[in-house]
């Protein structure tokens, strides 16, 4: 039942692009046409769960019982930068068409923030690796949810008459806010 | 190279926040109120230039193809500096700012100019580049910060001028999207008008 | 300006000599501010329990695991001279809008609040930070002993007015005073026994 809440929680209550503010870059770079973004969701969705349960891990074992967690930014980069490497050779191996797909997100996951965000953030909440597995999972739910919706929204506004000034990033940002501001609606979701 | 155009680009022109659209999540995150934007935009100077200064001195010993990890491990221990000072020096701040301290190492503004300037050029220009993007990103911040803390708290630096709540949307997550939309818009129309 | 070649080896070694020489300026750093950041949380702690327990002389810390929740409440029982005073209780609660608020209670020999110093929480600025920054719900709680009256929010059936558009943050002020009254409680009845 937790899990359900971890889950709720991250998706709706607690939107990691629209109320924590991870991942904007992508949100706000690559969501102008529905299937890129749900591309881009997909290969977060992959990339974020192994590297909040592979940094979960680091952080047990190594880092904590040695004293080292001043070097938690050092590795959880590396780890990171290494993962996406690492998804990029194998995809390219096992499913060309889907390498294709996501073309160049990939690389540009390694400095999405939401990534290095929620493995941080795992830890600060004390979650163990079952609680932090749902929880990179619900985030990266989270960031798809924002991402096809706005994708959705933007591909609405190329569409509408803007005005001049606000063409383009401007009235995308006041477009996130509102987003953003229904969003909170869903405070009182979880008890 | 003239150090000052060097320099002042960074500033104005090739503004990191309203020219280029880099280093968004810290923009909206922590600009809530004037003091925590230019924290965090000064934390983000000393990372850049230090980082700066560093790969334009090893550019010739990195083979190109692990450039990218490289500098990504040398702007992250430069991190681990700023956020271990900070925790020891400048307490309030940094629980203010909390997680995006480390997350400056994934700042597009900073893995950025590595690529495109420190890793290309000598050492006293990528410090002058660094100093301009960084502080330029800084003046975003606090800007940002000033007005969302101004209609949001009635506060500009923690001084409260009216002892009431301010309009708290501002202060707010969507606040943020729509007052730097709003920014940007403002600075584009101004940016078109002078080039008229 | 001729480049290294990018062979696997060349790459390998750079990227470990890189890493290397990082982990160690973060180790310096490390060692440098060890100091002050321990003096730093050290000062928060002491000023915290001094804002809810004036007037002693030295502390006995003791911990205690409460009946829910991950993390020990920490008692740190207040002397003046030989004479006990009372007690500042580091609470927690998981109840907040935002998740986790500390919380430093103190209590009486009586049992009765003294005053409530909410620590750490990440609640919504204007509404819920109320509830660590205004007095409304402190105000309600001192004087009185958890044990004498029902610690909830109104809408909770108890008597206590929860901040307007911020029940969640209310109940969770209640929940982490509760968890420190009732671990106080437990430790006391054991040593009773």
């Amino acid at each position: 039942m937790e899990y359900i809440i971890i889950i709720i929680s991250t998706v709706f209550v607690s939107n990691i692009v629209l109320a924590n503010f991870l991942g904007i870059c992508p949100f706000l770079g690559v969501s102008n046409k529905v299937n890129t973004a749900a591309g881009m969701a997909a290969a977060v969705l992959f990339v974020l769960t192994i590297a909040t349960i592979v940094t979960w891990l680091i952080q047990q074992y190594i880092l904590n019982p040695f004293g080292l967690g001043f070097l938690q930014t050092i590795s959880f980069i590396l780890i990171i930068a290494a993962l996406v490497q690492a998804v990029e050779i194998i995809l390219k191996k096992v499913s060309p068409p889907l390498y294709q797909a996501l073309g160049v997100f990939l690389p540009l996951i390694t400095t999405n923030c939401a990534v290095l965000g929620v493995a941080l953030l795992t830890i600060q909440k004390d979650y163990n690796l079952v609680q932090g597995t749902f929880y990179a999972v619900g985030n990266s739910l989270g960031f798809g949810l924002a991402l096809i919706i706005f994708a959705g929204l933007r591909e609405h506004l190329e569409l509408m008459d803007v005005p001049k000034g606000m063409r383009g990033m401007p009235i995308a940002l006041v477009v996130a806010g509102i987003l953003s501001l229904a969003f909170m609606g869903f405070a009182n979701l979880v008890k | 190279m003239n150090q000052w155009k060097n320099f002042a680009k960074g500033i104005i022109k090739e503004n990191p926040v309203f020219a280029m659209l880099l280093g968004m999540c810290p923009t909206l995150a922590v600009t809530s109120s004037a003091i925590n934007g230019l924290g965090m935009g000064l934390a983000t100077t000393f990372v850049l230039v230090m980082s700066n200064v560093v790969i334009s001195l090893i550019k010739a010993m990195v083979p190109d193809k692990v450039r990218i990890p490289v500098f990504i491990v040398v702007i992250a221990s430069f991190v681990t500096v700023v956020d271990l000072v900070m925790a020891g020096f400048a307490p309030g701040l940094h629980s203010a700012l909390g997680v995006f301290i480390p997350l400056i190492v994934v700042n597009c503004v900073v893995l950025g100019r590595a690529e495109a300037f420190a890793s290309k050029n000598n050492l006293v220009s990528s410090v002058f580049d660094g100093l301009g993007m960084g502080l330029g990103f800084a003046f975003a911040l606090t800007l940002l910060g000033s007005i969302r803390e101004i209609i949001g708290n009635y506060s500009i630096f923690g001084l409260k001028f009216i002892q009431t709540d301010g309009i708290l949307l501002f202060i707010l997550p969507p606040g943020a999207f729509i007052t730097l939309g709003f920014l940007i818009a403002l600075i584009n129309h101004l940016t078109r008008k002078a080039k008229a | 300006m001729a480049k290294k070649e990018s062979t696997f080896t060349n790459m390998l070694l750079t990227l470990f000599i890189v890493t290397a020489i990082s982990s160690l300026a973060a180790a310096t750093v490390y060692n440098i501010t060890k100091g002050p950041i321990a003096e730093v949380q050290r000062i928060k702690q002491q000023k915290a329990i001094e804002d809810v327990m004036p007037g002693f002389t030295t502390i006995q810390r003791v911990s205690a695991m409460p009946e829910s929740g991950a993390d020990s409440v920490i008692f740190f029982k207040g002397y003046r001279d030989t004479l006990e005073i009372g007690v500042a209780v580091t609470t927690y609660t998981y109840l907040g809008y935002s998740g986790y608020v500390k919380m430093m209670v103190g209590f009486d020999m009586d049992k009765k609040i003294t005053n409530v110093k909410v620590l750490d929480q990440k609640e919504t600025p204007g509404l819920g930070t109320k509830m660590a920054d205004s007095l409304q719900l402190i105000h309600q709680v001192i004087g009185k002993n958890p044990g004498e009256f029902k610690l909830a929010v109104k809408k909770d059936g108890g008597q206590i007015d929860a901040i307007t558009a911020a029940t969640i943050s209310s109940r969770a002020f209640c929940d982490g005073i509760l968890r420190a009254y009732n671990t106080l409680d437990k430790v006391e009845n054991e040593k009773n026994k």
